[in-house]
This record gives C-alpha cells, structure tokens and sequence, in this order.
C-alpha cells in the first residue's frame, strides 16, 4: 500500500548519529511560521499573567488568589479544569475504542490528534490539580506506596490519571517516533497500540465515572437534583459525548488551522466522519436525558422544579442535553455539518454547566455568602487552556498527527494502517 | 485463524496486570471489631458559656486566643485557627449554649476520603491528621459531613486544623484540655460505650428535662462525641437531617465494583477486537 505525502515540511531523516538528532530536535523547539498572530498576541499576555498569579500562588498561599472558603474548599481549578477537562478529554477513548476494538476504519485519520488532545488535556488540566493541593510536595505519596489510601476515590482517580496518561502515550508514541524517524522503536511501540488502548478504555470508565463518585460522600451539601447515587453513571455517560463534541469542534477547528496539514482524502472523509459522530452523540445523550428524567422520577422531586434551582436544573436538562440532542438527529438526517457544530458546541456549554453545577453552583447552595470565583482564577485556567494549545501547536507542526505518516511507517507494522 | 501465541501471551499480560492492579483498588475501611473508642458527652442543660474550653483549647494546641468579648448573637464556626466555639441560642427552654468542634466519628469520612491516609481513626478513638503525608488536596473538607476540617488557606505551607481530642496531651494526661478544664461537669471524657449508659442513665432519671435522644450515638454511623440536650438539636443549630449509616457507605458500591470492572471490560474488549479483526480481514479478501 502506498500512501502518498501532499506535503511533507521537513526531510524525513533517518538518523544516524546521536549528534545529529540533537541538532535536530533543537532546530525543532524553535517555533514555525508567522511569530505575531492574532493569537499569539492574546495568549501571551494571558500566559505570563498566569505565571505571575501561580508565583504568588505558591509564595502566599491557595487563599491570595482564589475566593475559597471552609465552606467550598474545591472551586473553580477542581470543577472545570479538572472534572469538566477531564469529561472533554474523553473523546480519546471513545474513538480509540471505535478504531481499533470495533475497528471502524473510517475514524482512523482523526485518531492521532484526538489522542493527542486527550493527553495533553490530562497533562495540563489535572496538572492544573498541582496549582490547588495546598502541599504539592507531597503529591507522591499516593504514588509510591508510603500511603496508600486504598478506601479514597480520589486514590483510585489519581492512580487511573496516571497510567492513563502513560497509556495515551503509548497510544500516540508511534507519532513521536516516526517524527524522530526510529523504525525499530516505531515498530515495538505500535505493537503496543492495542494493549494500551484496551487498559485506556478501562481505566476511563473508571475514571471518568470516578471523578463523580468522588461527589457521592457529600451528600446533603449538593442539590438534590444533582445528586444522587448514580452520578458517576451519569459522568461516566456524559463524558461520550462531551469527549465526541469536543472532537467535532476541535476537528472543525483543527481543519481550518492546519489545513496545508491534511489530505485530500481525508479532508472529504472529514464529512463523513462528522455526521457519523453525531449519530453516536444523539444515541448516548438519549441515554443518558433517558437516565436523569429516570433519576428523577425516582427520587421525586417534583416540588424543588418550581424553585430557582428547578428552573436552573430545566435549563440544563432541557436547553443544554434535549435541544442539542434533537440538534444532532436533524443534522445526522439533513447531512448538516454546520448544525452539527451546533449541536456540539451546545452539548459542550451543558456539559460544562453540568460539571460545575455538581461541584461549584450545587455545592452548599443555600449557603447566603456563595463562591464565586475571583478573576485570578480564572486567569490562570485561560493561562493553562492557553498552554495547552501552544504545546498542541508545536506538536502538530512538526509530529505526523494530522498529516500522513511517512511511507516507512506502514512497513513496519500491520496494526497500525 | 486460530489463537497465536504472541496474541495469547499479550491477553495473559494485560489481564494479569489488571488483577494485579485491580486488588489494590479493593475499597477497604476496615471497622475495628467492637471498637472501643474514647470520646466527650456533652450536656447541654450543665453548659453555662463560659467558654472557657475554647481559651484551653487553643493554649492546648498553640493557636491564638480566642476573642475575649462575648459576642453571644453570633453564632460563630470553628476555622483554621480555632478548634472550637461555643454558640448561643434562644431556645424553646430559655438561652442554651452548645460546644462544637470535629466529632470524630466512628467510621470518618474524612478518613476514607484521604488518598494517603494522613487522616487516621485512631484506635482509642481521635481522628487525627499527618502532615507528613496530606498533599493539601481538602477532600477531606468536601466529605465531611460535620464541615470540621478547616484548611489554611493563607499559608505557603498550609495545615489542616481540626479537634484531634488532645491526642499530643493524651501522652502525658488522662483527659483532653476542654473536658478536663470544665468548671461546670458539662463535658464527660470516657469510654464511648460508658458515656452512651451515662446518658441513657441521665435520660432515665429526669425524663422531663432531656429529650429522648444522644445526638452522635446513630449520627453519620456514630460518633465520639455524645450531646444530651433538654431541646430538639436543630434549635441548637446541629443538622438533624444526616444518615444514620456511615459516609463512607455510600462509596463503597463504587469501590467495590472497580476489581470486577478491571477484569470484565479488558476481556471483553479483548474478544470484541478479535472478532472485529478477523471480519475486517475477510472483507478486504471480497474485496479483492
């Protein structure tokens, strides 16, 4: 089979000498292209902001820059960076599942740079958890078995963070080394594709539905809309789709960016793959609508709907899961790729709505002094979003994430197409 | 195609790791058999709010004194620097003040929430903190039903601060600074099961001024400390709507199903994939 490059932006070398692949790798941290974009130009700003704000973090103290309180001790840094960035991230496991346990071929040209989101997402926003521990020096001790709290949640979340990580690595080292142009190593590594993407599957079930289960002891200090025995069945649920409507969108995205990036063929096949998402997107947020309307049968609790909490939790169920659900069966039949961005976009706000209303909005709301975060927390999530995308940016200019890899890649093993 | 050796040996590998690291995710919050904690009965009706626990509590405990002038409308909460407050409050059977700090329940919250055990239930009863071990992560705050931890917020080395029922002076006395201090009987150190019949005994003898209930004897699973009062708790600000069983019941599904999910799902994911492989071969052949 031969898979031809429309455009490769670097000699593929194979090299071999040690110097040499120095030489190469600094040539690579120097950035590409254009210096002053639009983009640059905000980000940048933003970002040293953050870093002065996350100094003064560690030389005063948690409370110097975030609103937290006795009573809300996990805030704006827990409830969106990690619980909703996580929910984002999820779309990796989804298609990986899709690819290469169902081996539905026609995802594989978006595998690579959902992998790489997904990873990346973990690495910065539950390595935004390391900006809120209030002793980070002591974040090992979990790890390496001094203290192993065997009966925490968080435990079993933090384990499951850390070999995921190192199981999405593993996933998308095939990329890194067809960057470095090692055959041998590019060989072992995608032999290992299927392991890790078996032991990634699992471990985000867990995780993902962990990451509600770690809510389950604070009963009584969130709404009673909101909690409930099955929120990590819940998260666990919502996490398809707010992972697969976050692959749409940064696939849109991702099309206009780094479109010299993509191929003909598969910029076509992007379609495609678009309206096939939105079906599973529909099917599961039917699902999940299906369980909360459930959920809340159950525990009738007809008369807190006519409460401004009611009307809150209406708001999410109805405008943010119903609407974009309907969205996506009307584009799935119209072939309507612009709703179905929509529809994403929708999903996404509601997914957003719903993490932080289970941990931030919900959390102690009779409470008559609320928390609300203070504009330096929010600076440092945009200063960490805003991380993220440049590493992404660096990563994609120079790795085969989005482009074709090169015509040695596919010799050397079978698993990988 | 029959199953190979490479493909047998990698569904060995990948299911032994997940059994190996599924038994560590067992959840385990062993209760003691027949625990035999310690703990504090409070009498409401003997309290005169004199606060006098609070100013041995902080000497007790090197934090700062407490405000000297009564500020009886308050009602105050315990924070990063102090353990306890006695409240003020009108009741139906005149003013009535009420001492509150950690309770120390049987099977803590806190303790099962702590992913390096730097929250411990102690075996004579104090749950107590490491800071040798707590990474700071206040999961503790968000599980507790009580709200007792209270965590340093302006702090680059920030501590957790709550009652630990003078486990430091415990070494050298025999009854925490607050119980021992009490000018008035109001607070009773002992074996929790002694202070459940004390109570009950006080119960039984002046029906007319108790109420029927130890408040901490069935609250949140149990717990070491013990409240008589002669009203019902909520006019004493105590949250009367908490479980009877233990907090950390309601995890325990979840961990429980983590080892059966460890092995289930990479087996079936292992048999989807091989079936979906084999289907994908046979297509390309029609193709050709």
């Amino acid at each position: 089979m031969k898979i031809k490059m429309t455009n490769s932006t670097k000699p593929l070398l194979a090299l071999p000498l040690e110097q040499s692949t120095w030489k190469f790798l600094i040539s690579e941290m120097k950035p590409k292209g254009k210096f002053l974009t639009p983009f640059n130009l905000i980000s940048i700003p933003i970002m040293v902001i953050g870093l002065v704000l996350i100094i003064i973090r560690f030389w005063k103290g948690i409370g110097a820059i975030t609103n937290l309180t006795q009573d809300t001790p996990w805030g704006l840094w827990i409830g969106f960076d990690v619980v909703t960035g996580v929910a984002f991230a999820g779309g990796a496991y989804v298609l990986t599942f899709m690819v290469y346990v169902l081996n539905l071929k026609e995802y594989h040209s978006i595998v690579r740079v959902t992998v790489l989101n997904g990873f990346l997402a973990y690495l910065f926003y539950a390595g935004a958890l390391l900006l809120d521990l209030g002793r980070p020096w002591h974040v090992i001790n979990p790890v390496i078995g001094n203290s192993f709290g065997t009966s925490s949640v968080l435990f079993l979340v933090a384990w499951h963070f850390l070999l995921y990580m190192l199981a999405e690595l593993i996933e998308f080292s095939p990329a890194i080394a067809e960057w470095l142009g090692a055959r041998r190593a590019h060989k072992i590594l995608s032999s290992m594709t299927i392991a890790a993407v078996i032991f990634g599957i699992t471990l985000s079930i867990l995780h993902q539905s962990g990451l509600g289960a770690l809510f389950l002891m604070a009963k009584g200090k969130i709404h009673p809309l909101w909690y409930s025995e099955f929120i990590p069945v819940m998260f666990m649920i919502s996490s398809i789709f707010a992972g697969l409507s976050m692959v749409i969108l940064e696939g849109s995205i991702s099309h206009k960016v780094f479109s010299n990036q993509i191929s003909k063929k598969n910029h076509e096949a992007h379609h495609g793959i678009i309206h096939g998402l939105s079906k599973i997107c529909a099917a599961t947020m039917f699902a999940y609508l299906f369980l909360q309307v459930l959920v809340f049968i159950h525990e009738q609790h007809w008369a807190l709907l006519n409460t401004p909490m009611g009307y809150w939790y209406l708001l999410e169920m109805i405008g943010f899961v119903l609407i974009p659900m309907v969205l996506f069966v009307v584009s799935y039949r119209k072939f309507n790729s612009t709703l179905t961005k929509v529809a994403a976009i929708l999903t996404m706000l509601g997914v957003i709505l719903n993490r932080l209303n289970v941990t931030v909005i919900g959390f102690k709301w009779e409470m008559a002094i609320r928390y609300i975060p203070s504009w330096m927390e929010f600076s440092v999530t945009l200063a960490v979003i805003f991380t993220e995308i440049w590493i992404f940016r660096w990563v994609i200019n120079r790795m085969p994430v989005l482009r074709d890899s090169p015509s040695w890649a596919s010799e050397t093993t079978k698993i990988n197409p | 195609m029959g199953l190979q050796r490479r493909s047998f040996l990698k569904l060995l590998g990948v299911t032994g790791i997940t059994l190996a690291i599924g038994e560590n995710m067992v959840a385990a919050t062993v209760p003691e058999n027949d625990p035999e904690f310690n703990g504090i009965l409070f009498d409401a009706t003997r309290c005169k709010g004199c606060r006098g626990c609070e100013f041995d509590c902080a000497e007790a405990h090197n934090l700062p004194e407490p405000p000297k002038n009564k500020d009886i409308a308050a009602v105050r909460k315990t924070d990063e620097t102090c353990n306890t407050v006695v409240n003020t409050y009108k009741t139906e059977k005149g003013e009535l003040f009420i001492k509150r700090q950690c309770m120390h329940c049987n099977e803590p919250a806190c303790a099962a929430a702590c992913l390096t055990k730097a929250m411990r239930k102690s075996k004579t009863g104090p749950v107590t903190w490491d800071g040798d071990k707590c990474m700071g992560c206040r999961y503790c705050m968000v599980s507790c039903p009580f709200d007792s931890p209270k965590f340093e917020y302006h702090s680059a080395n920030p501590k957790i601060q709550k009652c630990d029922l003078c486990a430091e002076r415990m070494k050298t006395e025999d009854s925490p600074a607050c119980a021992y201090n009490c000018p008035n009987e109001a607070l009773l150190y002992g074996k929790r099961r002694d202070l459940i019949k004390e109570a009950r005994r006080r119960i039984y003898e002046k029906p007319d001024v108790y109420i029927d209930h130890i408040y901490g004897e069935h609250e949140a699973g149990g717990t070491s400390w013990l409240y008589l009062s002669p009203v019902p708790f909520e006019q004493l600000g105590m949250n009367t709507t908490l479980q009877q069983s233990s907090y950390p019941e309601l995890t325990k599904g979840f961990l429980y199903s983590v080892p059966s999910v460890f092995v289930l799902v990479p087996t079936l994911l292992l048999g989807i994939h091989q079936a979906t492989k084999n289907n994908h071969l046979n297509e390309d052949k029609d193709d050709k």
